[in-house]
This record gives structure tokens, C-alpha cells and sequence, in this order.
């Protein structure tokens, strides 16, 4: 269930001056809203990437350039950190102290970090190989769709950080809970996007490339 | 020559500038650009003058550029999109004099190829899409009874990015060259190697970041059809137009994404040597046709399902009855949003696809034109038996049921694809899309204009002046694209810049002559903007109910005040306003008056937009070290902003009781006006019931 739609639920108390832009049904609908437009361009990108699959030109193909080893970790990081997220989640809906809110916020942040290093990791030992976005078409379209989850990723890091901050600065406000519930959505939205990349891009390459 | 070899300012040099090339190689096609170049140049100037001279920098910027009230935001969205319609429609006048000059014309051909690009840019996504968000955001909040829009900042800000993409457009006409690939731009042609040129790279950034705004819009009106409907304003209970509204946001929502992600992989083909729409090693470039059309064809019932809520309501209001088959018109509007995402493939009908796809896609887009006819009949059953007053709106609304029927159909020709064959990339083309969009879209937005201008304004148009426009448009658009009918089907190739078989040339002449009727009509849209404002105290409407209106929006003084209702009225039923006024509802007191609270101004949009116009110049260019600069303020800028702590202020009760005593005063000491003298001075908005 939707944390914010409980009748207990601080966030939902009512306002003395109708305000509706706080109204926090609406903030999160909109939300959901804005992801939808997210996963169409997700879709788009993906299905480039599979006209693509075979427009390697020669190039190196994904059975030459994928590391399984280490996706399995990547994916391991961002699985996790989904549930770190989760927790975070419930810490705000139980009202629980702000350190341990910010310790479950702060091990998401470092999960999605170690999660991006790996990636950047991955890429650039696949241009020691010759996989890079300028070789082939497919190529290319492998470039616009992995580093595109990765560029989300990096944005919700920041986000974390800045609400990390927020956190001290404003107090675990309305405003922040909402903030950080929508970044939870966003973090959850983005381990989908990963598990769609893992089994199209990576193993879905790897079985047709 | 490697992207970072560039200098300090990047490719831009004495020679991008677009006078030097009428001082090195004077011609008249120089000529042509320089003088553009210089008007756009003077205007800006004279602006910025004209706002110092009158010392109005303080209210522009306190109610303005800062605001965050969706009914300022929606105009102006409209102002904008007035400046960027008279440069498009300049432009269309430029090439048909051009082509009418045949075969020694007096543009160069990469010159005439911009224009059309230019063009066909701006219309669509700088006059088309901006004027109407603009009539949505000043008039489908007070429909369905809300405060405000769901997310006042980011409409603020969508209207930022719009408006420095459309800036872009303006200074490439100043600094170095448009694209000459079409409002389309397809690759290859608009790949590095057949144009290596600034120009795509203008397209590219205008469309991302205006396609941004738009993407962001979407979101924001479909939250608020869904969540700030007042109360009992059920979705069955909603005016059309909101109806309408949902449906283009919704595609506004699904349709944006292909085309941003068409523009960003042309951008990385271009900027770093991808291989996504290029010839060589792999590139597809039927997969830009794809992308490009998944958007294309979903715009333009984008931009038309709003258009014909426009309609409904003028239908409606100025014929005196509700609104006939209403939920045969909701429906068909859904069906119309669906279906519009069936049949892109019908762009490409002779790039090498099967018979059967394309049989597939003949059909399916025929089938659009199921839903359009019950739309039809239903406007013309609301008509029948009512009193009609044929208004300003009310031409337009009339005109365009006639012209649009017959671009309608010859789209349905276009969809049979054997016939497509014949005609495609021909004038036929070109006549059939101004066809639907002039009348569709064109006469939509004018006839809002004049229908919710006194609602925004506070006083009438002038109604001859605005006849006569009207009748202009449809006499100017007849006149300049019935004879591309013709000179399609003898086979006049669409985007020529001239043409060796004179046949053409007739039809050329007599299609340069019906721009010129269409000069007239612009001209006269302005006299009567102009008339307006000298007749105004002649024309006030203060109580702000000047056509008998039905809907909730005519139910607040005009200008509305900032917070649209001192209490949000409650809806029984269809016709809302009709309603309250029958039953003695409408101008009664509040019973209590309570305090207000409002989204304070916000300086965040106008930050953004300033940022966002140098980020894309310097992308342009090439100017590696300001676009990241700007890159960066733009993020701060977002980052700070979400630190403020007081985004709300309050309208004491006080006041509200003030500025509403006075107007229950107004409205008790004003006469009625009977819908036969609304166009008298003695209409101070106060409508007489008449059944
Ligand atoms: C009424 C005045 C107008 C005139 C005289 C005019 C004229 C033209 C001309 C001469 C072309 C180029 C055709 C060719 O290349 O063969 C063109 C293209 C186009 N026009 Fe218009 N136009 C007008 C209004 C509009 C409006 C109101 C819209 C849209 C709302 C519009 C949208 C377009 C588009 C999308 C193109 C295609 C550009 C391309 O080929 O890339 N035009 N117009
Ligand atoms: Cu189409």
C-alpha cells in the first residue's frame, strides 16, 4: 500500500488554508505521471537497441565485451539498495529517529555509488577492447541506453545528497518526507529499468549477438 | 576537425554573423537574410528601450516573469506565440513569392530550404503548441473550478525552456544558419557529413528544450484535470475542452519521448560520432523515421483535440444550447488520442515497407476519421434549433467546420496508399496539412483568442475588426493552397526552391497572391488588437459574464484576480454556470470568507529560461567552457530552490470580502444584457437570463 494514503499518516493531516500544492496525493500521482513519460523514452531507447543488436559492422559484439561477473555484482548493488531504500521508507512512515533514517539513506547513497563506479568500470574495459560508441551502430545504441539508467542513477544520488542536507537543514519535514518518498519511487523505478537492461541488453545480447 | 580543437568561442567568427555575407557577396537573397537578421535585431532593441522608457521593469518583473499564476503564464505563453506567428507567416510569404517568381527567383536554394525549415519549425512547435498551452492554462483551471494548476513552478518553468528554444530560433537568424533539413530533419542529410553546419544543431537544441517544457506541461495538466476538479465536477461534468485537454496532455506525455530521443541520438551522431542514423557502420536511419513519426502524427491530434475543444464550447455558447452527444464527443475524442498513435507508418508509405503494413496503416488511419465525423455531426446538432449569434468565435467556428472537412478529406485520399504514391512529397502534401492545420488549429487558437479574451483582459475585442480578420483567413488560406491541389497532383515537388516546367507557375502566382490575402488578415488581427485597446473603456466587462457564458470560467470578475474563485462553487451538473444562473446561484455572497493561500512568485523560471538560452547557444557553438557553466547554474539553480521554506502567501479574508463586495455591488447596480446587444457598450458582462 501507498505509505502516504494511511489515515494515521502525518502527511495527510489536513490544512488550514486548503493549500493543494502540498497535497501530497497529488504530488505523488504526478510523480507516477512523470515516470510513465520516463519509461516510454526508456522503451524508445530500448527498442533502438534491439533493431541494433546485430549492426555491429565488424565491431566487437556483446559476447566479446560482457562481463558477467561483474554485472552480477552491479545488479547485486542496486537490488540491494532498493531494499535499503525500502527500509528508509519505513523508518519515515513509523516516524523513527532521523539518525536511522539518514543511516538507511546514506548506505542507498553508497550502494548506488558502488553501483556506478562498477559501471564506469565495465565501459572502460570495454574500450580497451575496442567497444566504443563511435565503432558500430550497435555500438552506439548500447551507449545510449545503459549510460542513460547510469545518468538516472547519478541524479538520484544527488538527490540523496541533497536531502541529506535538507535533512539538517529543514528537519525531517513534510516537505523532505515527500521529497524522499518520490526519490524511493524514483530508486525502485530505476532497479526495474536495470532488471530490463540485465536480461534485453546483456543477456538478450549475449544469446542473439 | 575534432570537436575540442575548437578556440575560446568555439565555431563562431566575423563570418557567422549575418551580415558578412551580404557584404562580402552582395545579392538579393543576402539581402533578404541581413534584413531579417536586422529586424530581429531593432525589435529587440526597441523592446528593451520602449520597457526602460516607461519605467515598467518593476511590474514586469513582480507580475510577470516572477509569476506563478497559470492564467499570466498562459498569456504569456500566447504572447510568444503571437511574435513567433508573424515570423512564420513572413516566412510562408517569402518562399510562395518565391516559387511565384520561378524559375528566376531570388533566393539562393539553401536560403529557401531554411526558410521552409525555419518554418515549419515554428509553426508547430513555437505558434501551434505555445498558443494553445497558453489558452489551456489561462481558461482550464477556472473550468473545472481549481485554484491553480497542479504544479505552478514547473509550469513556470516549462514555459522558461519554451520560450529561450523560440529566442534560439530568433538569434539564428542573427548568428550563423538554420538547418535546411525540414521541420523534420531527417538524417543523413542532417548528419555531419552532409551538414556540417550549425544549423541542425539550432534544430536539435530548440527541440529538445522546448520538447522538454512540453513533456513536463503534459504532466502538469493531467494532474490537474485529475486531482483540483472543485467540488461535484465529476469527469462527466467537465466542459469538453477539458476533456480535450486531458487527452492532449496524455499526448503530450507519450508522444514527446520519441522525439526527444530522436533528437538527443541525432545530436550524438553529430556531436560525438555515433553511428545511430548514419550511413556507414551500422546506422539506421529508418529508425529516425520511426521515432521521429511515433511523435509526428500523435502532435498533430496534439495540437487538434484542443483546438476542437475550443470549438465545443463556441458551438455551445453562441448557439445558446448545451453541447449535443456529449459523451459521444468525449469518446470520440479518446478514440481520436488512441488511433493517433496507429498509424505513423503512413509517412512512409514509399520507403520499402510490405503491402500488407502498409495496407495495415491505410486503414487504420482512415479509421480516424470515424470519430472526427461524429464530432461533426455533433457540432452541427448543437447548431440546429439554436440562436445562433454569429460572433467572432462563432466565424471561425463555422469556417472551420467547412475547410476542415475538406483537408479531412483529402487525408483520407492521402491514406490510401497507392494513391500516396502518387502524390507523396508533392504540393498536394502540403496543401492537405495546411489544410487541417489553418482551419484545425489556426482558426482554434484565433477563435479562443477573442472568446476568453475579455475574461483575461477585462475588455471586449472588437467584433467588425475581428470579422473581418476572420473572413480574410479564409478567403487568404483558400486562395493560397487550393491551387497546390492542383499543382500536387501535375506532380510540383513539395521544398523546391524553383522549377524549370512552367506549367506550375500559374498556380504559383495565384497562390503568392492568396499569402498576400493572408498578409491582409494578419494585419487586420492586429488593427483589431490595436482597436481594442483605444476602445476599451467602451467595452469593459468587469462583471465578466460577456457571451452568456456556460461554464465555470465566466463565473468570476474579469480580469479574474489571482485566486479565480473567493469560493470554489460547487457543480451540479453539465453546463455549470447555465445552471447556477437559472437557479438563482450564480453572484451570491460566500457565507463565510476565508483566508487563501497561493504559490508566491518565484524567480526560479525566469533564471532557467536566461541559463537555458546561453546552455543551447553555447551548445551550438561549440562553446564547451559556457555550456558548462550554465549547465551547472541551472542545476544550482534547481538545487537552491528547493531550500525555500515560505512558497506560499495568504490573501487575508479581509480582502477577499473587500474586492467581493465590490463586485456583488457592480453586479447588483448593472443592467442585463440580452445576447442580442453583447456587442454594445451597455454589455458590462452581466448576461440576462434568456431560455
Ligand atoms: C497562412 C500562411 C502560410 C503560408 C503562406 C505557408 C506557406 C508554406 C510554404 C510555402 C511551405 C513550404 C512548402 C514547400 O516546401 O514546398 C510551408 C511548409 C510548412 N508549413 Fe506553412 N504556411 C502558412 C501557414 C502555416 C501554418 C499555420 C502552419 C502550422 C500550424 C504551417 C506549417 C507548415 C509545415 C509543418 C510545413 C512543412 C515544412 C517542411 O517542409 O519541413 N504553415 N508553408
Ligand atoms: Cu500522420
Amino acid at each position: 500500500m501507498n505509505p502516504i494514503s494511511s489515515p494515521k499518516n502525518p502527511l495527510s493531516a489536513s490544512n488550514p488554508h486548503e493549500a493543494i500544492h502540498r497535497d501530497p496525493d497529488m504530488v505523488i500521482f504526478g510523480f507516477w505521471v512523470f515516470m510513465m513519460s520516463d519509461l516510454i523514452f526508456f522503451g524508445v531507447v530500448f527498442a533502438i537497441y534491439i533493431t541494433m543488436v546485430g549492426a555491429t559492422a565488424g565491431g566487437p559484439g556483446p559476447k566479446e565485451l560482457f562481463d558477467f561477473g561483474s554485472l552480477f555484482a552491479q545488479t547485486m548493488f542496486l537490488l540491494t539498495s532498493s531494499l535499503t531504500v525500502g527500509i528508509a521508507t519505513v523508518m519515515v512512515k513509523h516516524e523513527r529517529s532521523r539518525a536511522s533514517f539518514l543511516f538507511w539513506v546514506v548506505i542507498t547513497l553508497l550502494l548506488g555509488m558502488g553501483f556506478l563506479g562498477l559501471e564506469l568500470y565495465d565501459f572502460s574495459v570495454m574500450a580497451e577492447k575496442g567497444g566504443v560508441p563511435q565503432r558500430s551502430g550497435y555500438l552506439s545504441a548500447f551507449f545510449g541506453l545503459v549510460p542513460l539508467h547510469g545518468l538516472h542513477v547519478t541524479f538520484g544520488c544527488l538527490w540523496m545528497i541533497v536531502l541529506i542536507v535538507q535533512v539538517f537543514t529543514m528537519g525531517l519535514c513534510d516537505v523532505v518526507k515527500l521529497r524522499f518518498l518520490r526519490l524511493a519511487l524514483f530508486w525502485h523505478f530505476l532497479d526495474l529499468i536495470w532488471i530490463g537492461i540485465f536480461s534485453v541488453v546483456y543477456f538478450g545480447g549475449w544469446v542473439y549477438g | 576537425m575534432n570537436n575540442l580543437d575548437y578556440g575560446w568561442l568555439g565555431k563562431l567568427n566575423w563570418d557567422s554573423l549575418v551580415f558578412s555575407g551580404f557584404l562580402e557577396s552582395p545579392s538579393v537573397s543576402e539581402a533578404v537574410a541581413s534584413v531579417a537578421g536586422s529586424i530581429v535585431i531593432l525589435a529587440a532593441v526597441a523592446i528593451l528601450a520602449l520597457l526602460t522608457w516607461f519605467k515598467v521593469w518593476g511590474t514586469l518583473w513582480r507580475d510577470w516573469l516572477t509569476s506563478t499564476d497559470h492564467k499570466r503564464i498562459g498569456i504569456m505563453y500566447i504572447a510568444f506565440a503571437i511574435v513567433m506567428l508573424v515570423r512564420g507567416l513572413l516566412e510562408g510569404m517569402v518562399m510562395r513569392a518565391q516559387q511565384a517568381a520561378a524559375p528566376d527567383g531570388f533566393l539562393y536554394a539553401d536560403h529557401f530550404a531554411q526558410l521552409f525549415s525555419t518554418h515549419g519549425t515554428i509553426m508547430v512547435f513555437f505558434v501551434a503548441v505555445p498558443f494553445l498551452v497558453g489558452l489551456i492554462n489561462f481558461a482550464m483551471p477556472l473550468q473545472i473550478g481549481a485554484r491553480d494548476v497542479a504544479f505552478p513552478v514547473l509550469n513556470q518553468i516549462s514555459l522558461a525552456v519554451t520560450v529561450s528554444s523560440g529566442v534560439l530560433l530568433m538569434v539564428s537568424l542573427v548568428v550563423g544558419q538554420f538547418s535546411t533539413g525540414g521541420w523534420s530533419a531527417y538524417p543523413p542529410y542532417t548528419g555531419a557529413d552532409f551538414s556540417p553546419g550549425v544549423g541542425p544543431d539550432y534544430w536539435i537544441w530548440a527541440i529538445v528544450f522546448s520538447g522538454a517544457g512540453t513533456t513536463l506541461t503534459g504532466i502538469n495538466f493531467t494532474v490537474t484535470v485529475y486531482k483540483c476538479r472543485g467540488p461535484g465536477m465529476h469527469l462527466f461534468r467537465m466542459p469538453l475542452f477539458c476533456w480535450t485537454v486531458l487527452c492532449a496532455s496524455i499526448l503530450m506525455i507519450f508522444a514527446m519521448p520519441p522525439l526527444s530521443v530522436a533528437a538527443i541520438m541525432l545530436g550524438l551522431d553529430r556531436y560525438l560520432d555515433f553511428h545511430f542514423f548514419t550511413n556507414d557502420l551500422g546506422g539506421n536511419m529508418m529508425n529516425y523515421a520511426n521515432l521521429f513519426w511515433l511523435f509526428g502524427h500523435p502532435e498533430v491530434y496534439l495540437l487538434v483535440l484542443p483546438a476542437y475543444g475550443i470549438f465545443s464550447e463556441v458551438f455551445s455558447t453562441y448557439s445558446a444550447k448545451t453541447l449535443y452527444g456529449y459523451k459521444s464527443l468525449v469518446i470520440a475524442t479518446m478514440c481520436i488520442a488512441i488511433l493517433s498513435f496507429t498509424v505513423w507508418l503512413h509517412h512512409f508509405f514509399t520507403m520499402g515497407q510490405s503491402p500488407t503494413i502498409n495496407i495495415a496503416f491505410g486503414i487504420a488511419t482512415m479509421l480516424i476519421a470515424v470519430p472526427t465525423g461524429v464530432k461533426v455531426y455533433d457540432w452541427m446538432a448543437t447548431m440546429y434549433r439554436g440562436r445562433i449569434r454569429f460572433t467572432t468565435p462563432m466565424v471561425y467556428a463555422i469556417g472551420f467546420l467547412i475547410l476542415f472537412v475538406i483537408g479531412g478529406l483529402s487525408g483520407v485520399i492521402l491514406a490510401n496508399p497507392t494513391v500516396d504514391f502518387q502524390v507523396h512529397n508533392t504540393l498536394f502534401l502540403v496543401a492537405h496539412f495546411h489544410n487541417v492545420l489553418i482551419p484545425g488549429v489556426l482558426f482554434g487558437i484565433l477563435a479562443g483568442y477573442n472568446y476568453w479574451f475579455p475574461k483575461a483582459f477585462g475588455f471586449r475585442l472588437n467584433d467588425k475588426w475581428g470579422k473581418r480578420s476572420a473572413y480574410l483567413w479564409f478567403a487568404g488560406f483558400m486562395v493560397t493552397f487550393f491551387p497546390l491541389y492542383g499543382a500536387g497532383l501535375l506532380g510540383m515537388p513539395r521544398r523546391s526552391f524553383s522549377y524549370g516546367d512552367l506549367t506550375f507557375k500559374p498556380f504559383m502566382v495565384v497562390a503568392f497572391i492568396g499569402a498576400m490575402i493572408v498578409l491582409a488578415a494578419l494585419i487586420t488581427l492586429i488593427i483589431q488588437f490595436l482597436v481594442s485597446i483605444r476602445d476599451r473603456n467602451k467595452t469593459r466587462v468587469p462583471v465578466g459574464d460577456p457571451w452568456d457564458g456556460r461554464s465555470l470560467e465566466w463565473n468570476s470578475p474579469a480580469p479574474v484576480p489571482a485566486y479565480n474563485f473567493v469560493e470554489i462553487p460547487k457543480v451540479t451538473d453539465r453546463d455549470a454556470f447555465t445552471e447556477a444562473k437559472e437557479h438563482g446561484e450564480a453572484y451570491k455572497r460566500p457565507k463565510v470568507y476565508r483566508d487563501i493561500e497561493l504559490p508566491k512568485n518565484n524567480p526560479l523560471g525566469f533564471i532557467l529560461c536566461v541559463v537555458s538560452g546561453i546552455l543551447m547557444f553555447a551548445l551550438v557553438w561549440y562553446i564547451w567552457w559556457l555550456a558548462l557553466i550554465s549547465a551547472l547554474t541551472m542545476l544550482v539553480a534547481v538545487i537552491v530552490s528547493t531550500f525555500r521554506k515560505e512558497t506560499e502567501y495568504i490573501i487575508p479574508a479581509s480582502q477577499l470580502e473587500k474586492d467581493t463586495e465590490a463586485w456583488l455591488a457592480l453586479v447588483e447596480k448593472s443592467e442585463p444584457v440580452g445576447r442580442d446587444l453583447e456587442d454594445s457598450p451597455r454589455n458590462v458582462g452581466l448576461a440576462k437570463l434568456e431560455l
